[in-house]
Parts: structure tokens; C-alpha cells; sequence
């Protein structure tokens, strides 16, 4: 049996908005080996991005146990949590998410500034990032200067330049059109299968989801059972 | 170091609005320089004296109302006093009102014993000053100043005091030029012109047989309070008390005469400084609003809260000292410009230190509620636009 990267057990999950408390996960159970690419599918409001958060250390669950990368996560404190996830995540975002003062090398630099690598070290392993992804004749180039599909590019090399064993991708091709769309997740495929990493994407791209080698679908914050698919 | 750039483009995110805030700091900080400077000369006071030996009787209710000359006989006899000598502000300007001179007349013999080795005059020109009624020995620079020579005569104005013939004109022939030998002291006397005391006495058509002030020399700088005490308490309830002071104590006294100078630079300044507090504070804080899903990716990347904390404060920090490092320079390169308007005044750059501390309190003050704010943003909700 492979070994697991994301087990959950028993995961419940709610907010507080104003005086309602909203429960968006229940009894969530789930395990994903390492080195799968996981598509996680439903309508809005099943709490994909919740469970999402969860796995990437963004949140901690109301109760139940969270184990990603060998940590308890729920155990951890928020400061622990900041250096668990800088070690351990990258996160690529609908929007990208770059910071639009800084040109793309910097932005993919921005994760080894919380190390002790030297300038010198952190630019060339941005370089090299950007060069896995295929843009790194962009690399002096600002986000406003680039297109969806580059600013994507530049986002899964900053996930990527502190080699995490996990990516995260919320949505990453829901701002773009097909053909971007299609060569970031193309790309997404290559770091899985070449690259080893574990990835967890939430989509509602149905075409999207075929990248990945297993489809979860959830609905009212539960996993539907294997092989099911709301209809 | 490693977070310079990053710090640095932030904030720059905005060009046009860091620039106009930018230069509302460097105003104020051009202000602060400019009148924290003159503040500080008025509280450092160095003009017209130096050295802890020396003592300044003046009248206890004004330094406007004068002394009987008489007094002079009774400190020189007060133990400790081992010389004094008298003098009055003739108040005199050369040709228009803005070129100010600092005339004063003197006592020969006693204002050189009490100001022993503080001057330099050739033997020559101390002999024809000597030797000359209506002679005056000018400071060199004042000489350099309005291109005077040696041998010239030298009219001037005098505001308060008119001579038997009605006329506020008073001529003397320049005999000589003297220097000070502590450059520290080359401001202060950069307007004096020495002339006899005998020839304004003669000469004015009122206030015969009084002086201005009594300059005393003390044998014991530690016993200055003691012996000023004694001189003071020889004129208790006398019709002309007087008030016995360290001699720069007494230049503070004279140059405050036209008011609370530091009150009211002071109000001044915390005026510019409140309404900068307002200013900054905003900037910072709209920044700060405008970047919070920004932020909330620092977050996710893995910089604690902590160090979202000092990000923030360190970009405060970064316009504030930066405004103020440019503000305080320009101030700096003003000071020739103020000492011209303040004649006698000596101002000294050190004043301007102050103002790095101010820079770094106005940070912390306006970078502190946004750091807070970006310090305690929840990541979900930021990402999620709840923020």
C-alpha cells in the first residue's frame, strides 16, 4: 500500500456568520497517497475550498484529525502552521495572486526569502522555476504585463521554487480560456507524473478534472461515494 | 536586508500618492529642522559671552530698564567679583533696519579685564582705539560683510537713544578690527562694533548716569550662585532690584524678551505634526486596506504574523525616515539662510538629531494600527474578499 500524504478522520467543520453557526463539513474521512493528483469536483457551497483550506494549513477544522505530510495539523498553532506550510505547500490561486509591484522572478523568489539561502541562491532556484514552467524569458516581467496563462505559470513556480511535497490549486484555470487552461494543467500533469508531487485541485471543469488520476466528488460538505457524480 | 525589495516596491505600489505623502513628510521635517534649530539656539544660548566665570546683573523687572551706575561700585566690592564692567544696548542698525548691528559701548579698562582673552586686537589698533574718542573696533567679519576699511567712518541708527541734537545718528571712525579667539563664539559676535562708553554718555540727551547691565568676573565658577545671590540680595527692596544670572543664562533672557520663543515653535510644530499624524496614518491605513488579499498570500506562503507585522512597520518606517533624512538635509542647507535672518544667533546642527526620533515615533504611531490589522487578518476570509 502506498504511503499517505493527506489522511482526514472525522472532520467537521463550521463557522460563525454573525449569530448562525454554518456547519460545512461533516464527518469528512479521507486519505490520498502520495503522489496523486486529485481533482476535487462539486457545486459551490459543498465546501471543496474548505476542505481545501484544511489540507493546506489555512484552517483548522472545528473537530477531527488532520494529518498532511506526517503532522497533525490540528494540533499545530498558528505560528506553526505559517512554518509547517512554507516548508511543506504550494498554493496556486484562480487569481493568480501575484504581487503586482514586484516582477516574476521576485514574485517566485517571495517563499525563499523565509529561508536562510543567500540572494545569489534564491534567485537562481527562482530561475530555475520559472525555467520548469516554461517562462523564464519572462522573468523581468511584471504580472500586469503578462497573460492569464504566464501569470498562472509564475504562480506554480512560486508553489514549486520551495519544492513542497504538496500542491494546492484552487480553481487554477477558472480566470482562463482552453488552451491556457489546457497547458497549465498539462503542466500540472508533468509535476505530478515527473516531478512526484502530490497535487489536490478543486474545479468545476469537468475537463479539468480528467487531468488528474482520481475525480472526488463532494456535495453539502460530504464525499459522495466512489464512482458517484451528482446528476 | 533580504526584504528591502520587497518592502521597497510596496511602497512604490502607488507612485503618486506615496510621492505627494512622501512630500508632505519632508515639508514637516523641513519645518522641524528649520525651527527646532533656532529653538535649540534659543535654549543653547551662546551669544555675547562665554565661559562659566562671568555673571550679568540686569533689572530685576526688565532688561529694557536700566541700572543706576552707582551699583557698580557696591558688586565690585561683593567677595568673589574680581572685576565688572557696565554696558548699554544702543540698539543700531547700519543704512535700513535689516542690517543689523550689534553696537555696544564700552568701558575700556573693565570690559577687557572681564572678557580677558577672548579677543583679538593688534597692539597697533588697540593703541589708536585707545587713543581715539569717536573710534570703534568692528568684528572682522561685519567688516568683510559691508566691505568696510580701516580709517572709514561708520554711521549708524540707533532705535532707542537720540543724541543732544535730537538726531538717533551715531558716527565713529573705524580704528581697528578685532576677532574672537573661541570660534564657537564667531556667531555671536559677528555683529559687534566696540565704541567708547564715554562718547554715547556724553552724548545721549537722556538716561545719564545709567547703564543697561553689569557684566561681573568671578573668581569661582562652582560659587556663580552664591555670589549672584549676594549681589542681588545688595539691592533687596532698593528702587532698582536687580537679577543676577550666568552670562548665557542672560542671552536666553534677552533674546526671549520677544516672547515664549519655544512655545511657540513648539505649537507649531505639533500643529504640522498632528496634521501629518492624520495624513500618514491615512495613507498608511488605505495601503495597508488595499492590499489585503496581498497580504493574506504573504500568509499563505508562510510569513507568520509576526513578520506581516514588521513588514508593515518596516514600510512605515521606510517613508517616514527616508522623508525625514531629505526634509532635515534641506533644513540643513537653510541654516546659513536663518542665521542671516536671526543675527547673532548661533545655530548649531546637532538640533536636528531630534528630528530622526521624530521620524521613527510618527512610523510607529501611523504604522502600528495597520500592522496590527494586516497582523490579525485571517487568511480565509481575506482570500474569500471578507476582509
Amino acid at each position: 500500500m502506498s504511503e499517505v500524504i493527506v489522511s482526514l478522520r472525522n472532520i467537521d467543520k463550521s463557522y460563525v456568520r454573525g449569530k448562525q453557526s454554518i456547519d460545512v463539513l461533516q464527518g469528512l474521512t479521507l486519505d490520498i497517497p502520495k503522489g496523486e493528483f486529485v481533482a476535487l469536483m462539486g457545486p459551490s457551497g459543498s465546501g471543496k475550498t474548505t476542505l481545501l483550506n484544511l489540507i493546506g494549513g489555512l484552517d483548522t477544522p472545528t473537530s477531527g484529525e488532520i494529518t498532511v505530510a506526517g503532522q497533525r495539523l490540528d494540533k499545530l498553532s498558528s505560528g506553526g502552521l505559517s512554518h509547517w506550510r512554507a516548508n511543506h505547500i504550494g498554493f496556486v490561486f484562480q487569481f493568480y495572486n501575484l504581487m503586482p509591484m514586484l516582477t516574476a522572478q521576485r514574485n517566485v523568489e517571495l517563499p525563499l526569502l523565509l529561508t536562510n539561502l543567500s540572494a545569489e541562491k534564491r534567485k537562481a532556484n527562482a530561475v530555475a522555476a520559472l525555467t520548469l514552467v516554461g517562462i523564464a524569458d519572462r522573468a523581468k516581467h511584471k504580472p500586469s504585463e503578462l497573460s492569464g496563462g504566464q501569470a498562472q505559470r509564475v504562480a506554480i513556480a512560486r508553489a514549486l521554487v520551495a519544492d513542497p511535497m504538496l500542491l494546492v490549486c484552487d480553481e487554477p484555470t477558472g480566470d482562463l480560456d482552453r488552451k491556457s487552461a489546457d497547458e497549465v494543467l498539462h503542466l500540472l500533469q508533468i509535476l505530478n507524473r515527473e516531478h512526484g508531487k502530490s497535487i489536490v485541485m478543486v474545479t468545476h471543469d469537468p475537463k479539468a478534472a480528467e487531468f488528474a488520476s482520481r475525480q472526488l466528488h463532494m456535495d453539502k460538505g460530504s464525499l459522495l461515494e466512489a464512482g458517484a457524480t451528482l446528476v | 536586508m533580504k526584504y528591502f525589495p520587497l518592502i521597497w516596491a510596496t511602497l512604490w505600489r502607488k507612485k503618486t500618492r506615496t510621492l505627494f505623502t512622501l512630500l508632505s513628510v519632508v515639508i514637516a521635517f523641513l519645518l522641524f529642522g528649520m525651527l527646532e534649530t533656532v529653538d535649540y539656539a534659543f535654549s543653547h544660548p551662546s551669544a555675547g559671552t562665554t565661559g562659566a566665570d562671568k555673571l550679568i546683573s540686569t533689572n530685576k523687572y526688565s532688561i529694557t530698564l536700566p541700572l543706576p551706575f552707582a551699583d557698580l561700585q557696591e558688586i565690585r566690592s561683593v567677595p568673589g567679583v574680581t572685576d565688572a564692567t557696565w554696558l548699554t544696548w544702543l540698539g543700531a542698525y547700519y543704512q535700513e533696519s535689516k542690517n543689523f548691528v550689534f553696537a555696544l559701548p564700552i568701558d575700556t579698562e573693565s570690559y577687557f579685564n572681564v572678557h580677558k582673552d577672548e579677543f583679538i586686537v593688534s597692539d597697533e589698533q588697540m593703541k589708536n582705539y585707545r587713543g581715539t574718542r569717536s573710534g570703534a573696533l568692528v568684528n572682522v567679519a561685519l567688516m568683510k560683510k559691508f566691505g568696510w576699511k580701516v580709517g572709514e567712518k561708520l554711521p549708524v541708527h540707533s532705535t532707542i537713544w537720540t543724541q543732544k541734537n535730537g538726531s538717533l545718528d551715531w558716527t565713529f571712525d573705524i580704528v581697528g578690527t578685532f576677532d574672537v579667539k573661541d570660534s564657537t563664539q564667531a556667531n555671536a559676535q559677528a555683529y559687534t562694533v566696540f565704541f567708547h562708553y564715554d562718547l554715547f554718555d556724553e552724548g545721549r540727551s537722556f538716561g545719564k548716569g545709567t547703564v543697561g547691565w553689569i557684566e561681573e568676573r568671578i573668581d569661582n565658577p562652582a560659587n556663580a550662585a552664591a555670589i549672584a545671590g549676594k549681589i542681588d540680595a545688595l539691592f533687596a527692596n532698593s528702587p532698582n532690584e536687580t537679577k543676577t544670572q550666568p552670562a548665557n543664562d542672560f542671552a536666553m533672557t534677552f533674546i526671549k524678551q520677544i516672547g515664549d520663543i519655544g512655545f511657540v515653535l513648539r505649537a507649531i510644530l505639533g500643529a504640522v505634526f498632528f496634521t501629518l499624524l492624520f495624513l500618514t496614518g491615512n495613507t498608511m491605513m488605505q495601503s495597508v486596506r488595499e492590499r489585503i488579499p496581498e497580504l493574506a498570500v504573504l500568509k499563505t506562503l508562510g510569513f507568520t504574523d509576526g513578520k506581516v507585522l514588521a513588514l508593515v512597520i518596516a514600510e512605515s518606517l521606510l517613508l517616514c525616515l527616508f522623508a525625514a533624512v531629505i526634509g532635515l538635509g534641506l533644513s540643513y542647507a537653510t541654516l546659513p539662510i536663518i542665521g542671516q535672518a536671526l543675527q547673532g544667533v548661533q545655530l548649531d546642527p546637532v538640533a536636528l538629531i531630534p528630528g530622526l526620533g521624530a521620524a521613527v515615533l510618527l512610523a510607529l504611531i501611523v504604522g502600528f494600527p495597520p500592522a496590527w490589522r494586516a497582523m490579525r487578518l485571517n487568511i480565509v476570509d481575506a482570500l474569500s474578499g471578507l476582509h
